[in-house]
């Protein structure tokens, strides 16, 4: 039982997790990471709260979410389009905005994109399990009771007295495509696919499958094959492309299992998985190759990017 | 002075933007996995002093060690030479260290029988043995916990005798029972919570492999041995074992 008060889920929405940056450390008793799919996203909705970046937020798929605050405090929403209103009024996405007790937030479906993330000043404060609140529902693990947020849940937090809010500018927002280029660093058994194989991997056009989660993305397009049918089970990286018996690459995400044995012909930046995730079926994906140096290149021009980004005070 | 690299046999890969695979070996062994233990313990050392922020997780199995760095404060080619100092005098520390340290002799308990065992027929079948014959073959021997991961819990263990090692079900079962004790190929597990599953079930565990509220989370850690351990129905229950209300039986 508890008295704690925050923000009570009025409607769960399709699916609503709590959220941190994730769970490390857990490997050794087969626990993956989980946290946000589009990480930038997420440390955006932190920043416009004023927040640190790991601070606990929700990570909202496709949308229907609506809460009701039980306390004053600051929100921000960020990521995939998702109509924003507070007490029926319309709001922006990618700035902050005061909440009194007694205010109700609703979220419609994204229009672009495919999750959203919504912050509160301060974080929730949630309790961490294997010291991390992100929640993996197929392990179980993390946010209130290891699954997603159900009608009734309170999520705590604290009370906030007024300060600023803050905006990113419009033309600093990313945008969201239905065609996204992931860069790839060869890796893993890629010496098992011969150069045409690679060739073909890198040159084709991908599809999203239905099948598609928090634990990978499966695609269709040309088959790829491989001249080893498995290794010895292995450690899979965030990102790993493993190429299964039917050749239809899966591109493994945050939840994805901790160790596994099949091929895998590479995996993809940070940058770009975190645009994958906001990708749903139908939308198109190629694949391009790039060094490892290229690779950190690539994650430290965002990262400084991130940084540089100075919010606007916006009342 | 020139002598050779001692840690020239562990080949260091690229796996992602921040993670490298260290192999071992091609091929899994007790002396392999003993190894990669004996790795993983001193970069987990090292990890508490001077890498606790460069390196930030590990994810050990077989023959191979994945290590996860922080592209904030390193790159991949200061982590392979710090890998390299840390791991060079590895040959070692495993003859002196071995796995005999830390390492422990669990024993599970196992109700093996066919309303708990569903695919012990199938196996005796395909070995020419009896039912009770591959029971006795399983509970013989010692196995090694290669690794731990797939589901929270899971551990690899091996090497299954080659009499009773059984390939995979080509159709995987939806509903695998928790508890499920089951063989694929030449390793055995005890599945720590109901999940869909191709391995063949030839009996039940009343321990619980996994529990987030008890110390430790695991009985067994990698490294250890494991021994089944043949019990009553009785007993089963006794333990806290539940019986499923059906095992799916796959033909």
């Amino acid at each position: 039982m508890s008295l704690a008060i925050g923000f009570l889920v009025k409607r769960s929405g399709m699916l609503s997790l709590i959220q941190d940056a994730g769970r490390f450390g857990a490997f050794n008793i087969g626990l993956t990471n989980g946290g946000p799919m589009d990480l930038g996203a997420f440390q955006w909705a932190n920043r416009l709260c004023a927040n640190e970046l790991n601070a606990t937020a929700i990570e909202m798929t496709i949308g229907g979410l609506a809460l009701t605050a039980q306390l004053n405090s600051t929100i921000a929403v960020t990521g995939a389009n998702m109509p924003l209103s507070i007490n029926g009024q319309v709001k922006e996405l990618w700035r902050s905005y005061h909440v009194k007790a007694g205010d109700v937030i609703e979220l419609g479906f994204a229009t672009q994109g495919l999750r959203s993330y919504l912050a509160v000043a301060g974080g929730f404060t949630i309790t961490e399990s294997f010291g991390s609140t992100a929640t993996v529902c197929r392990e179980n693990v993390g946010g209130l009771t290891g699954g997603k947020l159900k009608t009734g849940d309170v999520l705590p937090c604290a009370n906030q007295s007024r300060t600023k809010n803050l905006i990113l500018p419009d033309k600093l927002r990313p945008k969201f495509s239905d065609e996204v280029i992931l860069h790839t660093v060869p890796s893993y058994q890629q010496k098992h696919f011969s150069s045409h194989q690679q060739r073909l991997f890198f040159s084709s056009e991908y599809t999203i499958s239905k099948n598609f989660d928090r634990m990978g993305y499966r695609l269709n397009g040309k088959k790829i094959s491989c001249d080893i049918d498995g290794v010895l089970s292995e450690g899979i990286c965030h990102g790993a492309v493993q190429i299964p018996a039917d050749g239809q690459p899966i591109v493994l995400m945050n939840d994805r299992q901790t160790i596994g044995g099949y091929p895998k012909i590479g995996a993809v930046s940070s940058v770009d998985t975190a645009m994958l995730g906001q990708l749903s079926q139908g939308c198109k994906v190629r694949f391009e190759p790039i060094s490892m140096e290229q690779a950190h290149n690539l994650f430290h021009l965002n990262l400084s990017r991130f940084n540089r980004i100075q919010l606007d005070i916006c009342d | 002075m020139l002598t050779e690299t001692p840690s020239a046999h562990i080949n260091i890969h690229i796996a992602g933007e921040n993670a490298l695979m260290l192999y071992f070996s091609k091929q899994a062994s007790s002396d392999v996995s003993a190894k990669v233990q004996q790795a993983e313990r001193l970069i987990r050392h090292a990890m508490n002093d001077y890498l606790s922020t460069d390196i930030i997780d590990l994810v050990s199995s077989y023959a191979s060690l994945m290590v996860i760095f922080n592209l904030t404060t390193t790159d991949h080619h200061q982590i392979r030479y710090k890998l390299r100092i840390i791991l060079q005098n590895l040959d070692e520390f495993s003859k002196v260290d071995g796995d005999a340290v830390q390492a422990e002799l669990v024993e599970l308990p196992v109700y093996y029988a066919l309303e708990s065992g569903p695919d012990l027929t199938i196996i005796a079948k395909r070995a020419k043995l009896s039912v009770d014959q591959v029971i006795d073959i399983h509970q013989a021997q010692e196995y090694r916990v290669y690794a731990i991961g797939f589901a929270p819990g899971f551990a690899y263990l091996g090497e299954v005798d080659e009499r009773i090692a059984a390939p995979r079900l080509s159709t995987p079962r939806m509903k695998v029972p928790k508890g499920a004790v089951a063989i694929a190929d030449k390793q055995t597990a005890v599945y720590p919570n109901v999940s869909p599953g191709g391995w063949n079930i030839i009996g039940l565990c009343p321990i619980d492999m996994f529990d987030a509220t008890s110390s430790p989370i695991m009985p067994v850690k990698v490294g250890d041995k494991v021994k089944f351990k043949a019990i009553t129905k009785s007993e089963f229950l006794s333990l806290g074992g539940e019986l499923p209300q059906a095992i799916e039986t796959i033909l």
